[in-house]
């Protein structure tokens, strides 16, 4: 999120639409994803009193933030966790680093951390000596491959198997071709057991903070957290500020929230409570634990108490798996982190609304990603907060670059058609014209033009239905 | 007698009038006076989509005065319906109008649910067999909670074969100013819904709202093969009677 150019989501998405396979792989995972999690929310009732129950304990924890980051602070020092605190990705780099170095760490094994994206971790690491090697599997192939993200929740979605197969048979040493999953798995699995034991540091992110406890609440599959967070001597968690929760019995909604929605399970196969490093005569955990908290942004989304919904977000993915505009053009085209509808509202909010202020128009306002957000963040509505906050100076915007993609063109179009539609007489005069001369209006006239592309040119009415009311002697009062 | 207000929304307007006065006359079949207020345009929802609010405001405020009586407003559209009820409170919070938008919002059905929840409509088939589906327009079913009306409606005629389409509740890429503004994004999203319609074996594709016929329709007619597209209203007008 930190590149500071305008993208151009138009080309990105055209070239994304242009990619066959990407389109099957996309459309099937997606389907998959979404017939699963609707197998685990069959009871409607029960769906909307947990929905409910999730949004009011985000909607509190985050009215409370301020002080529950101090309490969080407090009861981690207490058990023996250092944090940190961060304002900018780079300082949030910068302090890894430091603690890497301080310890003389050359290599670190990673577990899944979308914030680690954020801060663009591992290239940092790299070009600074550190070997920093994904272990969750989907995180590892697209790290063999260079590649972002395409989802939060499954990184290398984008791929179907014979596409994973031959990355292994390329980038893996001594490697041979296969397409049996278990196999695969099996190779990564081969080749991350050892980095797990070798590893100078394990990084990990966080799902959910304890504020009350001082407990770091990690969700996984594969037990690679775990591996990353307990075998090597440091562990370093990162999370962004909103990750904080009050109490603990608030976390076992949110986590049944989180797991039926991303993945439709009825629970994660690991789930880590993290309370401190190795205590005296224990015989494994880490040595030191550190906690970065990054802000990049999100203290400013805070100050606005409508925007601030979008810091609710538990990171399931529900938004982009039932996304039909996130469905057809996979993760990468978003050219941001966090991809899909969460993204469209998150990432124009922090990179600036002037720089990414088509992402908030990347949606058709259907309403598939309010409907299944699992804390009922009002995404549509916030979708078009930003396009209006993209083209005006709202009295009091706290939003990064608001007002910056004004246009005078579009001004003029809105103020010309709120004119003739706002004076009825002007209406009538205009429509009487449009359906009299409509058909001379050429298939390639602006607007006309791209709704041609695909679609016939609509065919107007000979007489509007006002005039056949009139005419019918409809009662108007 | 029943009275309702009458709103018939720019596209039936101008590209589905037909579709108005069959609304208007299913209405009327019913035993319901039909008062169709002058002075009508547009409920002002692209502009509000856009986020250019003081322009959609100046429309919808022009709109708000046709309805000076406690009668329920009944749209040919979902979309549009749901524009008045969820997002005039929107547009008008902290505005002087405020209190007149949430009345209002509180008395705007679609038509369909209004033939239904309100009307308890009966009809009957006089037509032809002929196999159907129906698109659920987002607006429609997410705004307003129609989905079932429109179904429990045509399930009441006998020679009306309703198929579902696979991905019923899925966006037919219109989305208004989407449709030109991600001109490549709303093709992809129409193509998949014609394959859908296509492969349901249906003769006609229904829907509550005029913008996803035309994105539908107007579709279907460039490719050139596969079923015509009507608005439900004009569907059942044009084939029943009340009963």
């Amino acid at each position: 999120m930190s590149a500071e150019m305008e993208i151009d989501f138009l080309a990105s998405s055209t070239r994304a639409l242009a990619d066959p396979q990407l389109r099957r792989n996309f459309r099937r995972a997606m389907d998959g994803l979404m017939a699963k999690r609707a197998a685990m929310f069959p009871d409607p009732a029960e769906w909307t009193r947990l929905r409910a129950l999730g949004a009011a304990i985000r909607a509190k924890n985050l009215l409370k933030l301020p002080e529950l980051l101090e309490r969080l602070e407090k009861n981690l020092t207490k058990n023996g966790i250092t944090v940190h605190w961060a304002s900018t990705t780079a300082q949030a780099s910068q302090k890894v680093l430091e603690l890497l170095e301080a310890r003389g760490a050359k290599a670190v094994v990673k577990g899944k951390s979308m914030v680690s994206e954020e801060m663009g971790l591992n290239h940092f690491l790299e070009a600074h000596g550190i070997e920093s090697l994904e272990s969750d599997l989907g995180e590892y192939i697209i790290q063999l491959d260079g590649e972002m993200p395409s989802h939060i929740i499954m990184p290398a979605i984008h791929k179907n198997k014979d596409q994973i197969a031959r990355t292994f048979s390329q980038k893996i040493k001594d490697a041979k071709y296969t397409e049996e999953v278990d196999e695969l798995t099996a190779m990564a699995r081969a080749v991350l057991r050892q980095k797990f034991l070798d590893a100078d540091a394990g990084l990990s992110g966080v799902n959910f903070a304890v504020a009350d406890t001082g407990t770091l609440c990690l969700v996984e599959n594969e037990g690679n957290g775990r591996m990353s967070t307990h075998v090597p001597p440091l562990h370093i968690a990162l999370m962004g500020l909103e990750k904080v929760v009050e109490r603990m019995e608030e976390v076992a909604p949110l986590y049944s929230l989180l797991t039926r929605s991303a993945t439709g399970q009825a629970i994660s196969t690991y789930f880590n409570l993290i309370s401190g490093p190795r205590g005296g005569g224990e015989q494994d955990g880490p040595r030191e634990v550190h906690l970065v908290i990054l802000d990049n942004g999100r203290s400013r989304i805070y100050q606005d108490e409508e925007l601030r919904a979008t810091l609710a977000c538990i990171r399931c993915g529900a938004c982009m798996n039932h996304c039909p505009v996130y469905t057809r053009i996979g993760g990468h085209a978003y050219e941001a982190v966090y991809p899909g509808p969460i993204g469209s509202i998150l990432t124009p909010q922090v990179a600036g609304v002037g720089l990414r202020h088509e992402l908030p128009h990347a949606s058709s306002l259907c309403g598939a990603c309010a409907e299944v957000c699992p804390v009922a963040i009002p995404i549509t509505h916030l979708l078009i907060r930003l396009r209006r906050e993209a083209s005006h100076r709202l009295s009091g915007s706290t939003v990064l670059g608001a007002g910056e993609a004004r246009s005078k063109l579009e001004d003029l179009v809105w103020s010309v058609w709120g004119w003739v539609l706002g004076h009825p007489a002007a209406y009538r005069f205009s429509s009487w014209c449009a359906t009299r001369f409509w058909r001379l209006l050429p298939a390639n006239a602006p607007v006309l033009k791209a709704w041609t592309l695909s679609r016939n040119k609509p065919r107007a009415a000979g007489r509007s239905l006002q005039e056949r009311a009139r005419g019918r002697g409809l009662p108007h009062v | 007698m029943r009275e309702v207000y009458f709103y018939a929304t720019c596209l039936v307007d101008l590209f589905f009038p037909d579709a108005g006065m069959a609304g208007i006359e299913l209405l009327q079949s019913a035993g319901v006076r039909v008062i169709f207020p002058r002075g009508q345009t547009c409920c002002g929802q692209p502009a509000f989509n856009c986020g250019y609010w003081e322009q959609a405001r100046a429309v919808a405020l022009s709109q708000l005065a046709l309805f000076p009586r406690d009668l329920p407003v009944v749209l040919p559209s979902g979309s549009c319906a749901g524009m008045m009820k969820v997002h005039y409170p929107e547009l008008f919070l902290g505005q002087p109008q405020e209190a007149e938008a949430k009345a209002l919002a509180g008395r705007v059905f679609e038509l369909t649910q209004f033939l239904v929840d309100q009307l308890d409509l009966k009809l009957e088939d006089l037509g032809e067999p002929v196999r159907v589906t129906l698109h659920a327009s987002c607006h429609a079913q997410r705004d307003q909670g129609v989905l079932d009306q429109p179904k429990a409606l045509l399930r009441q005629l006998a020679n009306v074969d309703l198929v579902p389409l696979a991905r019923e509740r899925e966006c037919c890429g219109f989305g208004g100013i989407f449709a030109v503004r991600e001109p490549g994004l709303s093709e992809a999203m129409a193509r998949d819904k014609t394959e859908d319609a296509r492969a349901s074996g249906a003769a006609l594709v229904l829907s509550t709202d005029g913008g996803c016929l035309m994105n539908i329709g107007g579709t279907l007619e460039k490719q050139g093969f596969g079923p015509t597209t009507m608005h439900i209203a004009q569907f059942l007008r044009e084939r029943t009677r009340v009963r």
